[in-house]
């Protein structure tokens, strides 16, 4: 019999019912309100038909933003060079359908994961022996090697100008349409879907809490024999792999793809997304595209000097009074709420 | 005759002119009740650090169950028996106190690198963290934040981490150092009731606790090994009492 | 011979941008290997202080080292005000918290400059002592080349000097050194860390005034360089006015050659030898301790 069965006979006492270890035992169950943001989605598609280009972009942004977080929000990868496994995605999925090497959809979103984590695999397991601002510069500089490199290469990658294609329908069956963009949406979204079920799985699990615990201390990871270097690079390989889809997703929706796959702007602007909404939440990614596309769209176009000024101003009140993101402010405002009804 | 569990041979380290350890011959047994002693700055935790691997060392060998173990990283030398205890904790203060101990335990039985099932779903873990909590007292706050907790029990759940990796060689820095004294008896009542097959080893300045736990003391002056024996030996030594404890002995 | 003519007019022209790029990173070079701050904002000081040199020389005319003297101070102050005001409060603050703050700071500077002055690029009118050409003997150069690469060479052995013989120089060493250390003698760490901000980012707006004409001003400097920036302070290792001197001229030697032979995507190589070179040696190659 195990020590701790043996344990429960002389002390009587059942752990499971102890409120902690239910908490711990229960964390991993589907809320209610977690089907709210694919509610709203499918909601989306019905209300707006005129702008699922749009909603489109918003979706990839999600998952974008959502592979950030599984190296920034639970490994606390500080990185500002994810748009290089975004555009790796992009080209590889624009490259194949350009040169009549592969024009199909979902099997050309594999190819593009693929490729982006090899180049994670490759970059992470250089790169992820330094930390600080070692790391965080190298990021940046993987990424403008590989942009500098599209560039130079740009008899086969089209350079600034970029490749235009077509993609085969899905499925055989539905069709992208530039005009109407249903196709684009139900496949993005169900593709965010599969790649959410993924990411939410793998923060479930054990090896999703040792992220947290490397993020956390990574020192004490180190000192309970956690093979932490290893945990890192298959984070950051899952990471990239993800972004890579988000990256030929793009491609695939706009049927086009350029250096600005590549840039840095790119890589900044997804990781205020991701800050906007809150890291480390898994539903930071959603609110975060959303009210940064929103704003943007609407700001941007009109007023854009005055759209990055706020950007500025929003960050800099970010980083000093609201780290955690729209989440965390829901966060603490709700514990408060709580500990005002505890105390009535 | 116990078993030695672990040993160093002509274990150095040197930090440029400055020699932190000097050729240590040291042996912890089985079942070990060994305190080591020594003013500060006489290379203690340094020594430490060279046992647990967070150190490489300058010269000499450390031996686990006889075999050499100089090569390996802590993370594999933890995986191999030997645990420790930080100076100051090193905890995931974030997190809750059950959590902090399930994340040792989950380490220790190889899970932690499954991707697919929930965390939630391995009560073998959480079970055994609880009954660890319940046997430190630590069950009733197991759902608090490790940062809420004063510094007397999150030294506990330190040790409640350490114990969780179920270490044959368990070394313990200071761990009563910084509680307030009226907290710090449950830190040495914990330390009191460790498995019996442990070789312990705890650093301390307390000489009442170092009578209290120790069988064996060993006094370490300036990187080197200056005396060693039973308490009362070493409380008996006039020249450790010079160096160390000073005219007013222990009565 | 033409060749060697060539040759040295090609590294004479790195060695300048090398210079104006040794200029603008000295100060951050400095204040990241004291505070460990992140601070990505440091070229938005340099565009800053930029502005106010060219504009004070086109639209006020003023003299060339009366607006260069103006650049600096005014720089400084701001740095000054923002630093007691709001990077004093993320000192104790994760990397992360710093890296949104900078960045949220160079997109309130870029839209600022656009709003205040406008979009286009500003051209620095050259002192007529200064424009024209030298004769090196060897060759003709472009006076104002040479008057780069003088100064920031006289720049950095007067820095190099201020550190090792000032009593502030010795705090600072001290405090990069070993902070709580230098605390517990007394030395006043709060006070040390804004002298040296302002003193850091007075030379970038220095830098990138006297460098408006290689790298150009316009209100998109602050990003467009940044990388440069990170990499010769990276490379040369953080607090080392040598190491980001040596870092940042080769940096410039190279930008220019590969700019010059390889114009599309030439750069990938420099990007290539910085991640060579800070796996090789994450610190720098004179930085102290790791990162």
């Amino acid at each position: 019999m195990s020590d701790v069965a043996a344990a429960k006979l002389v002390t009587g006492v059942d752990f499971a019912a102890h409120p902690a270890a239910r908490a711990l035992m229960r964390r991993h169950r589907i809320r209610w309100w977690e089907l709210i943001p694919w509610l709203a989605a499918i909601a989306y598609y019905f209300a707006f038909p005129h702008y699922l280009g749009f909603g489109s972009e918003l979706l990839i942004t999600v998952l974008f933003a959502l592979s950030l977080d599984l190296a920034l929000g639970y490994a606390g990868i500080i990185t500002l060079g994810h748009a290089a496994f975004f555009g790796t995605g992009a080209y590889t999925v624009g490259m194949l359908a350009y040169y009549g090497i592969w024009i199909e959809p979902i099997v050309g979103l594999m190819c593009a994961a693929l490729a982006a984590a090899v180049i994670g695999f490759a970059s992470g397991f250089v790169l992820l022996r330094t930390k600080g601002l070692t790391l965080l510069m190298l990021t940046l500089c993987v990424t403008a090697l590989l942009e500098q490199g599209a560039n130079m290469a740009r008899d086969i990658t089209g350079g600034f100008d970029g490749l235009n294609f077509t993609i085969a329908p899905v499925f055989g069956r539905f069709e992208f349409n530039p005009l109407f963009a249903n196709t684009q949406y139900l496949y993005t979204l169900g593709v965010l879907l599969v790649c959410f079920a993924f990411v939410r799985t793998l923060v479930y699990s054990p090896f999703g809490q040792s992220l947290t615990g490397i993020r956390e201390n990574i020192l004490r990871m180190h000192a309970i024999g956690s093979p932490v270097k290893l945990r890192l690079i298959i984070c950051y390989t899952l990471s990239a792999a993800l972004a890579g889809i988000a990256g030929g997703l793009s491609a695939q929706t706009n049927d086009y793809v350029n250096l600005a796959t590549l840039s840095l702007d790119r890589s900044a602007t997804v990781l205020i997304v991701l800050i906007l909404g809150g890291y480390g939440r898994l539903y930071g990614a959603f609110i975060g595209a959303v009210v940064y596309l929103v704003l943007e769209h609407f700001l941007a176009q009109v007023y854009p000097t005055a759209w990055q000024l706020g950007l500025g101003l929003l960050l800099v009140l970010i980083a000093l009074f609201a780290r955690n993101g729209i989440l965390g402010l829901g966060e603490m405002l709700w514990r408060r709420y709580e500990a005002r009804r505890a105390a009535a | 005759m116990s078993e030695t569990r672990l040993e160093t041979q002509a274990l150095s380290r040197q930090f440029g002119a400055l020699r932190a350890v000097q050729q240590i011959d040291f042996k912890l047994d089985a079942g070990a009740r060994h305190a080591l002693i020594g003013p500060n700055g006489a290379g203690k935790t340094t020594f430490i650090n060279l046992l647990t691997g967070v150190l490489p060392p300058s010269e000499g060998r450390v031996l686990l169950g006889g075999r050499d173990i100089t090569a390996t990283t802590q993370a594999e030398r933890v995986k191999l028996g030997i645990a420790r205890t930080f100076q100051i904790n090193r905890l995931f203060r974030g997190l809750s106190v059950l959590e902090n101990v399930c994340m040792a335990v989950t380490e220790r039985l190889g899970a932690a690198g499954s991707m697919i099932y929930p965390a939630g779903r391995r009560s073998d873990v959480i079970d055994e963290a609880m009954e660890l909590l319940q046997t430190l007292k630590l069950a009733d706050v197991a759902r608090h934040r490790v940062s809420e907790l004063p510094y007397g029990r999150q030294r506990l759940v330190e040790l409640a981490i350490t114990i969780g990796l179920k270490p044959e060689v368990l070394l313990l820095d200071e761990p009563a150092a910084g509680v307030p004294s009226a907290e710090s008896h449950i830190i040495l009542d914990a330390v009191e009731r460790l498995p019996a097959h442990i070789a312990v080893l705890i650093i301390e300045h307390d000489m009442d606790v170092v009578f209290r736990f120790a069988k064996r003391v060993t006094v370490m002056v300036s990187g080197a090994i200056f005396a060693e024996g039973t308490p009362r030996e070493i409380e008996a030594n006039s020249q450790v009492r010079e160096v160390y404890l000073g005219q007013s002995g222990h009565a | 011979m033409d060749v060697v003519g060539n040759i040295a007019g090609i590294v004479l022209g790195g060695l300048s941008a090398g210079t104006v790029l040794f200029i603008v990173s000295v100060g951050l070079s400095v204040t990241m290997g004291l505070m460990g701050f992140v601070n990505l904002a440091h070229g938005a000081f340099a565009m800053f202080g930029g502005y106010v040199i060219v504009l004070g020389m086109n639209r006020a005319h003023i003299g060339f080292v009366p607006a260069l003297a103006l650049g600096f101070v005014t720089t400084a102050a701001l740095s000054v005000v923002l630093e007691r005001l709001l990077y004093r409060r993320l000192y104790r603050s994760g990397e992360l918290d710093q890296v949104l703050f900078t960045i949220g700071l160079i997109f309130v500077f870029i839209a600022g400059t656009i709003i205040v002055v406008g979009p286009e690029s500003q051209t620095l009118q050259l002192p007529p002592a200064l424009s024209g050409q030298l004769n090196l003997g060897l060759l003709q150069y472009r006076t104002y080349s040479i008057f780069l690469i003088v100064i920031g060479f006289l720049i950095g052995i007067s820095i190099s000097l201020a550190f090792e013989r000032t009593r502030i120089g010795a705090q600072i060493r001290a405090t990069v050194d070993n902070r709580r250390m230098a605390e517990s003698l007394g030395i006043d760490v709060d006070r040390l860390f804004t002298i040296t901000f302002a003193f850091g980012s007075g030379m970038a707006g220095l830098g990138g005034g006297l460098g408006a004409e290689f790298l150009g001003l316009d209100p998109q400097y602050a990003l467009k360089y940044l990388v440069y920036f990170l990499i010769a302070v990276s490379v040369g290792g953080l607090g080392s006015v040598i190491g980001v001197y040596y870092a940042a001229l080769l940096l410039g030697v190279l930008d220019f050659v590969l700019k010059l032979y390889l114009p599309v995507g030439g750069t990938i190589f420099i990007y290539a030898l910085t991640i060579l070179l800070l796996l090789l040696r994450p610190q720098g190659l004179f930085g102290g301790k790791e990162t």
